[in-house]
């Protein structure tokens, strides 16, 4: 049993947001995370290799600093980790880009009892298209917003978070979740993982190693191939502070319109 | 220094556990009502962080010093207690147990300290021993497969929550000063053990600190630590080890204070704009980042000297506490005045920091005795 996890490296959103003159986001002048919910991803794998002993495989598509991040997932308890990296997929959308990985998945080899775990949405995006993407791509049953995750035999039970509440299904594996923050508190470090793991060999597959797979078109990836365009990113203006008022309704009433009439709305 | 990828990644981990884990309520409570806080010493225990440096085989995480330096450094930022918590089972409990334990010894006593299970504590301060612990009065008189301990040692960190203690005793009654001192291991349950009440301290509170005192206290032969009459230089081993802790611990809580004072001078305005606008105010914030950072280089550097085994280690360990202690006392001290008559308030952590940081020039060789060590070696 081989436990997949999808991950994605973003920007961190706590601090500045930098856009490119075309529109696209300036990555290299931002700090970079971990996407919040597939940390949540990788901590259900590794409750479930905690539990079965299964192996956790974490991949990643991004530009070779994302390493860094793999190496982190390695040292938080997985066994290998594969970057998907080439710049022939960079500018990649969400149809591009679970297309690669879907094929990354298929080059690795799906077994009857395997899982693929991703995050619900990443933070820079949030289209949650990717994980549903690579499922379909896959031909793979998927079950979303996964809140909770129990192994029965060949079944995983899974609750799903929705809007307005619940829902408990049954999917037979290999499958694919998405999961999201309610489902766990990711672990922390121990110093023996990252003194043991952080160096450990990388697979890293490019263009070359996908360009042949059958569920990759090489004419629809990339920022060329990709359907989606971005027609402008821009950070919004800052709100200011609101300010509450207090005392009586008149007293708050004329407050309220004094503002109102010094702000020139009314 | 620029840490490596690996240690940067490491120092992340320590930052995010203690933010996270060690709320400013935690704190707040065991600044007020003492005691100690057994929640986060388990969860401390499960990561492994109370066996930082002590090797695999003996339960630990196998780390290096740097590791452990960055744990005390990280943890300290956030709240002192929390950094003595992780210290003192990779520091003084468990030091002299990796040194010269045997083996039955360290995985009957130091691995179960390692993973946290049990707490170690450090017994070789007396109350007219302290600079000058070979005038220690404890004795252990050997009686068949047993010594008879009777004694009093004071100042014990942790000692009211110890499973076990690391005891001093002249073993030796026709010796002076360090020769014929013999290092026990006394569990702290044995009939003739007892505590004294916990000590009313200015700072550090949460993380208890009593006497203890032995009578008749029947110590097993193979509790005997080390080579009979030998393990004064054992204690003056491991002090230099826990010397670079306490230095990383002052490094932390100096910066934790400068944080709080940089962002009280963006935030407070006088005369229509804020302090730091004025020189007076920016300039202080830039002496405090500057010995700040001199104190990290300098721990840092003694942390690689002891990974190295570098002959000049223990002389930059002492280096190491003698500037960082004394530097954190005046930054702290520096961030209240900042704060103008908040800083001197409860409700402000520099408050905290400041009583928190004023015994590290005192525990583990106070800055006099920083400077003997380290005047020794360069007159030598």
């Amino acid at each position: 049993m081989r436990i997949y996890v999808c991950v994605k490296q973003v920007p961190d959103t706590s601090g500045k947001v930098a856009v490119n003159d075309n529109g696209t986001l300036n990555r290299a002048s931002m700090a970079t995370i971990i996407n919040p919910d597939d940390m949540n991803a990788v901590e259900a794998a590794l409750q479930l290799k905690d539990e079965l002993g299964c192996q956790v495989t974490v991949v990643t598509m991004g530009p070779p600093p994302a390493e860094g991040m793999l190496r982190e997932l390695m040292a938080m308890g997985a066994d290998d980790a594969v970057l998907v990296s080439g710049r022939e997929f960079g500018g990649s959308d969400t149809f591009a880009t679970s297309q690669i990985i879907a094929g990354a998945l298929h080059n690795l080899g799906i077994g009857k009892d395997d899982i693929v775990f991703c995050g619900r949405q990443a933070i820079d995006g949030d289209t949650a298209q990717v994980g549903p993407q690579i499922a379909e791509k896959l031909n793979l049953p998927q079950v979303t917003y996964a809140a909770d995750i129990k192994k029965k035999g060949d079944v995983l039970c899974v609750k799903r978070l929705l809007e307005d509440g619940y829902m408990t299904i049954e999917v037979q594996t290999p499958c694919l979740i998405t999961c999201v923050k309610e489902l766990n508190e990711p672990r922390y470090l121990t110093v023996k993982g990252v003194m043991e793991n952080y160096d450990k060999d990388i697979v890293v597959l490019d263009y070359e190693a996908l360009k042949d797979e059958e569920l990759i078109d090489v004419d629809s990836i990339g920022l060329k191939g990709s359907p989606t365009n971005i027609f402008k990113s821009f950070t919004p203006p800052q709100k200011g502070a609101g300010r509450m008022l207090a005392g009586s309704v008149e007293d708050m009433s004329n407050e309220l319109v004094t503002e109102l009439l010094k702000k020139h709305i009314v | 220094m620029i840490l490596s990828k690996k240690h940067e990644l490491i120092k992340r981990n320590f930052r995010r556990f203690a933010e996270t884990e060690f709320t400013t309520e935690i704190q707040e409570e065991l600044d007020r009502n003492g005691g100690f806080n057994w929640d986060i010493w388990h969860k401390i225990g499960k990561y492994g962080f109370t066996g930082v440096k002590i090797p695999v085989e003996y339960g630990g995480q196998g780390g290096d010093y740097l590791s452990y330096a960055l744990m005390n450094e990280e943890f300290c930022r956030v709240c002192p207690v929390l950094g003595i918590y992780a210290n003192t089972p990779n520091s003084l409990g468990g030091g002299p147990l990796l040194q010269c334990g045997n083996e039955e010894q360290k995985q009957k006593y130091l691995a179960p300290a390692a993973r946290g299970e049990k707490q170690i504590v450090f017994a070789l301060t007396e109350p007219g021993a302290g600079s000058d612990p070979g005038s220690m009065t404890t004795k252990a008189v050997a009686d068949g497969d047993y010594f008879i301990l009777n004694g009093r040692k004071c100042f014990i960190s942790g000692a009211p929550v110890a499973d076990y203690a690391i005891v001093y005793a002249r073993t030796d009654l026709t010796q002076k000063g360090g020769r014929g001192i013999s290092m026990f291991i006394v569990d702290m349950k044995l009939e003739g053990v007892s505590c004294g009440k916990p000590e009313l301290k200015m700072g550090i509170n949460g993380y208890p600190t009593s006497d203890i005192v032995f009578e008749n206290v029947r110590v097993h032969k193979d509790d005997l630590l080390g080579p009979l009459h030998k393990g004064y230089g054992v204690a003056m081993k491991t002090l230099d080890g826990g010397r670079l802790g306490v230095a990383a611990q002052a490094v932390g809580a100096a910066q934790g204070a400068f944080e709080e004072a940089v962002a009280y001078a963006k935030g407070r305005k006088q005369f229509g704009k804020p302090i730091y606008y004025n020189q007076g105010v920016s300039f202080m914030l830039a002496e405090m980042a500057t010995e700040i950072e001199a104190a990290r280089n300098l721990v840092y550097a003694a942390a690689e000297a002891k990974d190295n085994d570098a002959a000049n280690a223990a002389t930059l360990c002492s280096m190491a506490k003698l500037y960082a202690t004394e530097m954190a006392n005046k930054v702290c001290g520096q961030a209240i005045q900042l704060h103008g008559g908040y800083g001197y308030i409860k409700d402000y952590k520099v408050e905290r920091l400041y009583r928190d940081v004023r015994v590290m020039t005192l525990y583990e060789g106070t800055s006099q005795v920083q400077k003997i060590v380290i005047s020794r070696d360069i007159l030598k």
